[in-house]
């Protein structure tokens, strides 16, 4: 976090800075109770909470001799105390111009960090604003009046996003109290807590002796609050201390330690036979666990940390931009380690004022297309398998694909023909790309340079994926997907050229592993490229000993490992020597030396000691490039296709009929398929049979049943049969070719009228008709079984 | 103050490639024997892995290579780890010698015989007793390095 105003932090008298650490979190709190308050003006128990705050800041500074600061305060103050009593109810011009107090008193704080003085703002306008306000004026509804109020708070809605990035280093360490619900109107310690914004370089963190029903109220519009139950909560500071957020990072390195050497610990022991050894190991192995646990959780922020500048960004971007928005929040409990929140935040605080900017629609339109006049934003958090899944949902216009692509080919980003093949999952898609904006004119808002690409990049540097989904005319919603924690990550190990490499599990699909006659079979090569045919698609291969430039310690006729990962939305299979083990590693950076070779992203120590490094999925899959667009595409258009329409789709077996005949069984129906040497078969009264598992199978030819001509270079070397069991007996089905296996979505259509073709349907590029092989099998049956055995075995009629 | 100034002018020596050569004590965090280190492939050729040193992962640099000398015949490297603004970093050379104590006025600029690549990585010569010590320029030879 780099702060202009941080390296002066020295100067500062500790009284001073101690102030500040206090006011800045007050003030943060500040902003949501105004927003709050202004949506139930009702709200006893917020508005106590601001004159407090606003109270405090004003004794203080009088008390340390900031004479303008506790000017602005004191008229603050006194607006609030009418306020407070009743004499005024609160409305919108109040509340600017007391969000206004509160950014001038910001504005003090951060020029007293770094000069130790208030600076030479001139506040007067403001502080008659007030003084005219807390003397009941109407100064509301005439547009004059409430000019003057606006102009103050403008200068500082453009100083938010710096405001926005200076986010505190400090956290809350919390405790849970014996028994929570020991006494009824205590309030409950797992209560958000308020982030403080420290700006200077001794970040520690402040107790917040709040209770909940003071920092939540946020979160739902109207909360019930018991204004008697709780006065200032003073139980809960009791749980609380302060933490140097050092202190933590460094306790938080010695347990990544320590977790190395539990695993070299383990490694011994698997070795010792001394049972108490064995046993204390053991314990040590549980105790760094819970360590290990326990650490990460004092990292662990409560999103709405984050979360609660937003009502004021939205309420000040909203009104600058005449819309109206109401923010909701869901799971801002939902926890996330401190380096990711901080590294979430940009992104987030971009993708709010996006939603609010470009996707809802200003109120007027809103009402013409049937819509509520207030647009809603929804934000949601919750975990999922290790993951933390943020939502932020708006109800506005969409994304118009058609935009997308005019404005995609105004730009020149890509030519009509490309575009033209893409689907408008791609198309919604390209906003992430560089130099793509889609509003039509620049907003002071959104059009500053700072594009979604930025915002897509930086949730990919922690790992996280981000992923859209639109509705024209309906709204929005962006689902970003990050991990839990970075430091410690669980990994896969694998093996290439003698060393070990360490793959992050997130990118991980899964492990394919094709023995040596079945890899001879599935991994081709496309163009000299190396392929792998895995369920019917092409997946294509790296090498990681080629791309890594060592040999392999491979013999020929080992089976083939394939990794399969996930970089972007592509997916490529990674080959390696062997899969190892799969292992919770610490991540740690490389030197600069090393920190420019893009395959790797950091490096790790393993259970014996040895270093290993972790690879980028990212890296090696632009560094290889085998991913092809049209490929991946294909790809992409399949499962949006699978998503889109919802058909049935079914793995199925190509075979060769005749000379140029495709047909095609599913798989399901298949038993298995087998090759005969034509010197097995044998006559059965009028019937070719093989022997076949003890017992006699009959054959049947799928050419000849289907009236289709033979092929005229018959294979007569072997003849390929596919087995087929039902009815209590497997019969086997004599074809040309077995040509793949395909998993495609069924569409079928009825063209010919043979009872034996279920319908036809196109595989790659191919007619081919779908056979009904239970049908056949049962015709040929009743052709050549006598029919009292065939009555007997229970399938006649 | 004469701590100090004793260490000023104290030199942990090394050989290289025949090479009598020197680093200032205070830049030198420790000196191990051989260790063992994970390859780093496609990174460049003067990375000669990675050291586990308890616990932090320390990046080797072989000074042969960054030196412009020959290949290392035979014999296991020494390292001599240095500090850096990046953290420590590990110098591959192949064999450690004494800490000597040197003298200002013995100090000179590095010799025109010197060949030019190696010369610029070279601060100057101090005159020993028994032979000449060449002053690392570990700014230039070392650290500077990702620039290049």
């Amino acid at each position: 976090m780099t702060s202009t105003t941080g390296d002066s932090g020295g100067q500062i008298p500790e009284e001073v800075a101690e102030f500040l650490v206090e006011s800045y979190e007050n003030l943060d709190r500040l902003d949501q109770d105004l927003v709050t308050l202004e949506s139930d003006p009702q709200n006893h128990s917020t508005l106590s909470s601001i004159f407090r705050t606003i109270h405090t800041i004003k004794g203080t500074c009088g008390f340390l001799g900031f004479e303008k600061l506790e000017k602005v305060a004191h008229v603050g103050e006194n607006l609030l105390s009418k306020l407070r009593d009743g004499v005024l109810i609160i409305n919108p011009s109040i509340t600017t111009a007391l969000l206004a107090t509160v950014d001038a008193v910001r504005e003090m704080l951060s020029e007293i960090e770094s000069t130790n003085q208030e600076g030479n703002g001139d506040y007067s306008a403001l502080i008659a604003t007030l003084s005219r306000l807390a003397a009941g004026e109407e100064v509301v509804e005439t547009p004059s009046a409430v000019a003057p109020v606006v102009d103050a708070a403008e200068p500082i809605v453009e100083a938010e996003p710096e405001t926005i990035q200076t986010g505190a280093s400090a956290f809350v360490f919390q405790r849970k109290p014996a028994s929570p619900q020991a006494v009824v109107g205590e309030p409950t310690v797992e209560a958000e807590v308020s982030l403080p914004i420290v700006e200077d370089a001794t970040p520690s963190v402040e107790v917040t002796p709040v209770p909940k029903e003071e920092t939540n109220v946020v979160a739902e519009a109207k909360v019930e609050t018991d204004k008697e139950k709780a006065p200032a909560g003073s139980s809960v500071s009791d749980a609380n201390i302060r933490v140097d957020v050092g202190l933590l990072d460094k306790l938080m390195n010695l347990v990544g330690e320590l977790v190395l050497a539990r695993n070299q610990i383990l490694q011994f022991t698997s070795s010792q036979t001394d049972s108490s050894f064995v046993a204390a190991s053991q314990r040590l192995n549980l105790i760094t666990s819970e360590l290990q646990e326990g650490v990460m959780k004092t990292r662990m922020q409560p999103i709405g940390n984050v979360w609660s500048k937003f009502p004021r960004v939205v309420r000040d971007l909203a009104l600058s931009v005449g819309k109206q928005v109401a923010i909701e929040f869901e799971g801002r409990e939902t926890e996330l380690d401190r380096t990711i929140i901080e590294s979430i935040k940009d992104p987030l605080t971009h993708l709010v004022r996006n939603s609010v900017d470009h996707g809802i629609e200003p109120p007027e339109v809103r009402e013409k297309i049937g819509k509520a006049r207030e647009g809603r934003l929804v934000l949601r958090a919750y975990h999922e398998g290790g993951h933390v899944n943020i939502e932020i949902s708006d109800d506005g216009s969409g994304i118009n694909p058609e935009k997308i692509r005019a404005n995609a080919l105004k730009k020149g980003l890509f030519r009509a023909d490309q575009l033209d093949k893409m689907s408008e999952r791609e198309l919604v898609n390209l906003i992430f790309a560089p130099g793509f904006s889609t509003a039509e004119k620049i907003t002071n808002v959104s059009g500053r340079g700072v594009g979604m690409d930025v915002v897509k990049t930086n949730i990919e540097k922690i790992g996280g994926t981000i992923d859209i989904s639109t509705n024209l005319g309906e709204g929005t919603t962006f689902k970003i997907k990050i991990p839990l924690t970075l430091a410690i990550i669980p990994a896969l190990v694998v093996a290439a050229g003698g060393q070990r490499y360490a793959i992050p599990q997130v990118s991980l699909v899964e492990l394919v592993r094709l023995e040596k006659d079945q890899a001879a079979v599935d991994i081709d090569s496309v163009y000299g490229a190396p392929v792998c045919r895995l369920r019917g698609n092409l997946l294509p291969l790296v090498y990681l000993c080629d791309l890594m430039g060592t040999s392999t310690a491979k013999i020929d006729d080992d089976a083939v490992n394939i990794v399969v990962l996930q970089a972007d939305e592509r997916q490529f299979g990674l080959v390696v020597d062997s899969v190892v083990d799969t292992e919770e590693i610490v991540v740690k950076p490389l030197g600069k030396q090393v920190k420019n070779v893009d395959v790797y992203a950091g490096a790790t120590i393993m259970g014996d000691g040895k270093v290993a490094l972790i690879l980028d999925v990212m890296g090696i899959a632009q560094r290889s490039s085998v991913i092809s667009e049209v490929r991946d595409r294909k790809l992409k258009e399949l499962s949006a296709s699978n998503e889109g329409e919802n058909v049935e789709r079914q793995t199925l077996l190509l075979l060769g009929v005749g000379d140029n005949y495709r047909v095609a069984v599913p798989l399901a129906s298949v038993d298995r398929l087998e090759e005969f040497s034509p010197d097995v078969l044998e006559w059965a009264g009028d019937n070719q049979v093989v022997q076949y598992r003890d017992s006699i199978m009959p054959l049947i030819w799928l050419s000849s049943t289907l009236g289709v001509p033979a092929a005229s270079d018959p294979d007569t070397a072997s003849i390929q049969v596919v087995v087929h069991s039902g009815h209590g007996r497997r019969v086997g089905v004599v074809v040309d070719r077995i040509l793949d296996i395909v998993n495609v979505a069924m569409n079928l259509e009825k063209v010919s009228i043979k009872s034996q073709i279920m319908g036809s349907t196109v595989v790659n590029n191919r007619v081919t008709d779908i056979v009904n092989i239970d049908e056949i099998v049962q015709d040929a049956l009743v052709s050549f079984i006598d029919a009292a055995e065939y009555a007997l075995s229970g399938y006649g009629g | 103050m004469a701590v100090n100034e004793l260490t000023e002018r104290q030199y942990c020596t090394f050989y290289l490639d025949g090479h009598f050569l020197g680093i200032g004590v205070k830049e030198v965090q420790e000196v191990l024997k051989y260790q063992y280190m994970t390859e780093v492939p496609l990174a460049d050729s003067v990375v000669a892995g990675l050291i586990n040193l308890r616990g932090q992962i320390v990046t080797a640099l072989d000074l042969r290579k960054v030196m412009g000398l020959g290949p290392r015949q035979g014999k296991q490297p020494m390292n001599i780890v240095v500090r850096s603004d990046d953290g420590p970093l590990s110098l591959l050379v192949d064999e450690i010698g004494d800490v000597v104590e040197v003298e200002q006025d013995n100090f000179e600029d590095p010799p025109e015989t010197l060949e030019v690549s190696f010369r610029h990585l070279i601060k100057g010569v101090y005159k020993l007793q028994e032979k000449l010590m060449l002053v690392l320029d570990l700014d230039r030879a070392v650290f500077s390095l990702v620039e290049a």
